[in-house]
């Protein structure tokens, strides 16, 4: 088999940007630059897909692995921050030897399966496109394998029934709105405005960083409490100093006179 | 059954007489063309959002303030790219790369008009087409998003990283109801080629029997441009700037144009697969200005149209919250959309004879029996469930209203009593009276 000028030149430079991706799903340090490396590889099989001029096979691998699976993967990463840290500790003893272990069993058995595989002749893609690509596969999936495709559909939505019946948490009670919520902070009486809003400062502004009380000590309720019990509050003292610093050169507006006071 | 084995599904535009460099023009002109249109709409919107709220907009730099957009660009070229400390270097400047990149590839398959003669060649006025143009739209799509999401990650800070979990979210969610809707035009035209989908529409444009798709796939296309009252992925209320708070210069220049050259994509595939894209408007066709280079024009007028709408949107509507978007994509729009989609194929299948071939005369002309009866059924179908819906909203409205307490004649038994706990008087007459201002001729009194 030959490959055109351009398939050739498309190839030498995709090529090797799906090794480079596949690499750094394995060895990228953080989680997202690994996710990232295997959305790069999918891509690039895509367009692999294509250029073999099966058109509906690369654009669907790329609309449904890159576009929903991975963003699916990224999401997650993303709200759950995982560590690199995080995964390098054993939990079972002797996991990762028996991991390795029935890798090699799961990949041997696979290429027993694979070598002994015999494969007719093919059939050329000019009698597969005959009646164009997409028909051509819209064939095979609803006329030939239609028992399989509906079969394995069967298996995916039973599967996501069971995932939302696992997650799933009957509420006992009405769900307080928007409006409820403050109904019952005007009735406590507390907070009647809402929280008070994080540090602003005449230099800095941030969520980690907690708002001042008129007496100068620190708002305690400024700061979320998810930042709190992970001991990622910062302080508030540089920011004083810098403050008051700023106020000694310009003059503190609250010890002179103003507006109608003067 | 004869009519589907005619029916092929690769593109009628044909390109065996496009040399390559004639292609690479074509490209260059299709970049230009979206560079100018985005330099243009950005004025536009100013300008309309400023007469919707009462005020003039930009009308200084260069004649009616056209060339502010400009001036703009500059300045934001010039200004200082600040990298944040805690940022992922290498992803962040990955991410603008990707928006502004990916926002320019889906036009390649936009059909601006069918043949004409271009340099002495006989060309389509269209880049590329394969038979899956349209999913490649929403595949490239799905890549852009990537931008996105890695821009709000990589910045390091809280805003941006919720930003593009919400951008990521939005997407997964609305792109699902988007594919849908275009299932039922591909159902339509028998293919999924954009210039097959053009021809289709010789005789009707599919937003007439398409007009559900037509109303999901502008909900939907609103939602994945991350255009008001879909923005919740910038959401300065709440989020100072979402994903790109921490962007600055030319990297936030790329963002801003993936946008709205993203705005023009969606607006192009709207008008190629529900308003007839190139075509000429009922009427016109007939006075010879439909097709070749006018297809340039009424193209042109179409996207115009959506643009203006996103403008609209804009200038008339709040931004949504976050829960209240993903109720919508998710209980509403997918669920009715299968339905549609299911009952558009039921539509097709009896159209093409799979039902029966037994033909019904309507006067002025011949239609299925088939296709009447799936089309009665459909409606059927569509009362009852409205029926349904409606009797379980008024139950559960009923539910939930406070319980009257039982009126009593407190004079029953010929002297007043006081009402028992969960008892309600009833007002007399008399008090009732005294109390309206207004007195009513026909108002019995005593």
């Amino acid at each position: 088999m030959k490959l055109g000028g351009a398939e050739s030149t498309l190839f030498a430079l995709a090529a090797p940007l799906s090794v480079i991706g596949a690499l750094a799903l394995l060895f990228a340090r953080k989680a997202v630059h690994a996710a990232m490396g295997m959305a790069l590889t999918m891509v690039v099989l895509g367009i692999f897909y294509i250029a073999q001029q099966a058109e509906f096979l690369g654009v669907i691998q790329i609309f449904v692995y890159s576009g929903a699976v991975m963003m699916l993967f990224l999401f997650v990463i993303m709200l759950v921050g995982v560590d690199s840290s995080d995964s390098l500790v054993e939990t079972i003893r002797g996991q990762r030897w028996a991991g390795l272990l029935l890798g090699l069993a799961l990949a041997a058995l696979g290429l027993a399966t694979i070598g002994k595989a015999t494969f007719p002749a093919g059939t050329g893609l000019d009698r597969a496109n005959s009646q164009g690509n997409v028909s051509g596969i819209a064939r095979l999936i609803f006329g030939n394998y239609v028992w399989v495709f509906e079969a394995t559909s069967a298996l995916l939505i039973t599967a996501a029934l069971g995932a939302m019946m696992l997650a799933h948490r009957e509420r006992l009670s009405e769900r307080p709105s928007q409006a409820d919520w403050s109904r019952a902070r005007i009735k406590s009486g507390r907070n009647v405005a809402g929280l008070p809003a994080p540090g602003v400062y005449a230099r800095h502004n941030a969520v980690d960083t907690p708002a001042l009380l008129p007496d100068g000590s620190t708002s305690e309720l400024s700061i979320s409490r998810v930042l709190k019990a992970r001991g990622q509050v910062a302080t508030a003292d540089k920011e004083l100093a810098i403050s008051q610093e700023l106020e000694g050169e310009t003059g503190d507006m609250t010890r002179r006179g103003n507006g109608d006071d003067k | 059954m004869n009519a589907l084995a005619s029916v092929t599904d690769n593109p009628v535009a044909d390109f065996s007489d496009t040399p390559w460099w004639l292609s690479l023009i074509k490209a260059l002109m299709l970049f230009v063309f979206l560079l100018l249109n985005t330099l243009l709409v950005i004025w536009f919107e100013r300008r309309v959002i400023g007469r919707m709220q009462q005020r003039p907009g930009p009308n200084r730099t260069g004649p009616f303030g056209l060339l502010q957009t400009l001036a703009d660009g500059v300045k934001l070229a010039l200004k200082e790219d600040i990298v944040p400390k805690n940022a992922d270097k290498l992803m962040f400047w990955l991410a603008p790369a990707i928006a502004g990149a990916m926002a320019f590839v889906s036009f390649a398959i936009i059909p601006l008009s069918n043949e004409v003669w271009m340099f002495g060649h006989r060309t389509p006025l269209q880049l590329t087409d394969t038979p899956v143009a349209t999913l490649l739209v929403l595949a490239v799509a799905g890549v852009g998003v990537y931008g996105i999401v890695l821009a709000g990650w990589s910045s390091g800070s809280t805003y941006p990283l919720l930003g593009g979990l919400r951008s990521s979210a939005q997407v997964i969610s609305y792109e699902i109801a988007m594919g849908l809707s275009l299932v039922a035009v591909f159902l339509y035209s028998g293919s999924m080629s954009t210039s097959q989908v053009v021809t289709s529409q010789k005789s009707l444009w599919h937003v007439l029997p398409m007009f559900f798709s037509f109303i999901v796939y502008v909900i939907t296309m609103v939602g994945e441009t991350n255009r008001l009252p879909f923005d919740l992925a910038e959401g300065e209320g709440e989020l100072t700037g979402g994903f790109h708070t921490e962007y600055s210069s030319l990297k936030f220049a790329m963002f801003f144009l993936g946008e709205y050259v993203n705005m023009f994509t969606v607006s192009a595939l709207a008008t190629t697969l529900f308003l007839g894209g190139w075509q000429a408007p009922p009427g016109f066709a007939a006075l010879g200005m439909n097709g070749g280079w006018w297809g340039l024009l009424w193209f042109f007028i179409k996207l115009w149209m959506f643009m203006f709408f996103f403008v609209w949107l804009r200038g008339s509507l709040p931004r949504v919250r976050y829960d209240q978007f993903m109720r919508l994509g998710w209980k509403v729009l997918i669920p009715l959309t299968l339905a549609w989609v299911v009952a558009v194929a039921f539509m097709r299948a009896a159209n093409n004879g799979f039902l029966g071939n037994g033909q019904i005369s309507l006067g002025f002309t011949d239609i299925r029996r088939s296709l009447l009866l799936v089309i009665a059924a459909v409606i059927i179908v569509v009362f009852a469930a409205a029926w349904a819906f409606d009797v379980r909203r008024s139950r559960a409205e009923a539910e939930k209203a406070p319980r009257q307490p039982e009126e009593i004649d407190p004079f029953a038994g010929g002297h007043p009593v006081p009402p028992m706990p969960g008892q309600r008087l009833r007002e007399s007459r008399p008090a009732l009276t005294g109390a309206r201002t207004t007195t009513d001729p026909e108002e019995p009194r005593g």
